[in-house]
């Protein structure tokens, strides 16, 4: 149970962070993702982002800094593994999944769905 | 009975009140919403977990059904209202992800399924994969250089 707690409260601060950054700076939602992801893969380079992911579980795994945080694991794991090779086929190896369930779900729902009449 | 006041003064009201209790309930409506989706993402982990599954397979199942929920409630037309309501709250998490890969992809389907739907899709999605994956790369180069070096 407390786990559920943590990532609740984890998870809302880090939204937190990006609701202030839209409310004080004007930065458009598109450009706090980006934001967040290329911040998710610095903090995981630095080793930073994985006690986060140990504290809160899934409240540091859902945001998409999660998101950059499973790129630079991967990246980090290849290069490990198959030296300077590793920095072309780690990142996108490791966000497979996510990358690949997220076009073909999208695709899927959004030629099945109709769009609300805008008014 | 109160004196009514005129619109000019109104306005003046409005002005002062608005941006502080503005900014107010919007972090709270974020932190909430936010922290509500990773909740519902830390079940859907331990559940998976509790099968028996192992570190790896956790994290990509819990990712791929927090994606399609994402996916499936944009399709309703319920995501975007929880977007209205949470705000960052909504777009941050990986389920935010799939909303702005649904959403014009649905608004543009008049538009045709290759140049509509197909493109319109990585409309958001498109600049979080390339700055993302750019990111990994430069991590991946600087890693490398960091152990040769160490």
């Amino acid at each position: 149970m407390i786990d559920l707690l943590k990532a609740f409260l984890l998870g809302g601060v880090i939204c937190v962070i990006g609701q202030l950054l839209i409310d004080l700076t004007k930065l458009t939602p598109a450009r706090i993702m980006v934001l967040f992801v290329v911040c998710g893969v610095v903090l995981g380079l630095l080793g930073i982002y994985p006690c986060l992911v140990d504290w809160g579980g899934a409240g540091a795994t859902v945001p998409l800094t999660g998101f950059g945080n499973v790129l630079a694991k991967g990246v980090m794991k290849d290069v490990d593994e198959f030296g300077f090779l590793g920095v072309f086929t780690g990142g996108v190896k490791a966000a497979a999944a996510g990358i690949t369930a997220a076009v073909t779900f999208g695709y899927i729902i959004a030629i099945t769905s109709k769009a609300r009449i805008k008014k | 009975m109160k004196k009514p006041i005129s619109k000019h003064e109104y306005q003046k009201l409005v002005e002062k009140k608005a941006p502080g209790s503005h900014v107010v309930r919007n972090l709270f409506a974020a932190f909430f919403t936010g922290g509500l989706i990773c909740t519902v993402g830390q079940g859907i982990m331990m559940l998976v977990k509790s099968f028996g599954a192992d570190k790896d397979t956790v994290a990509a199942v819990t990712s791929i059904t927090m994606i399609f929920l994402g996916a499936f409630l944009t399709g309703i037309n319920v995501y975007d209202e929880i977007g209205k309501f949470g705000g960052a709250g909504a777009s941050v998490p990986i389920t935010g992800f799939s909303n702005s890969i649904v959403s014009p992809a649905m608004e543009f389907k008049k538009e045709g399924y290759v140049m509509g739907v197909g493109a319109k899709m990585f409309l958001i999605a498109g600049p979080v994969l390339v700055y993302g994956i750019f990111a990994s790369v430069v991590a991946g180069i600087v890693y490398f250089i960091w152990k040769q070096v160490m």
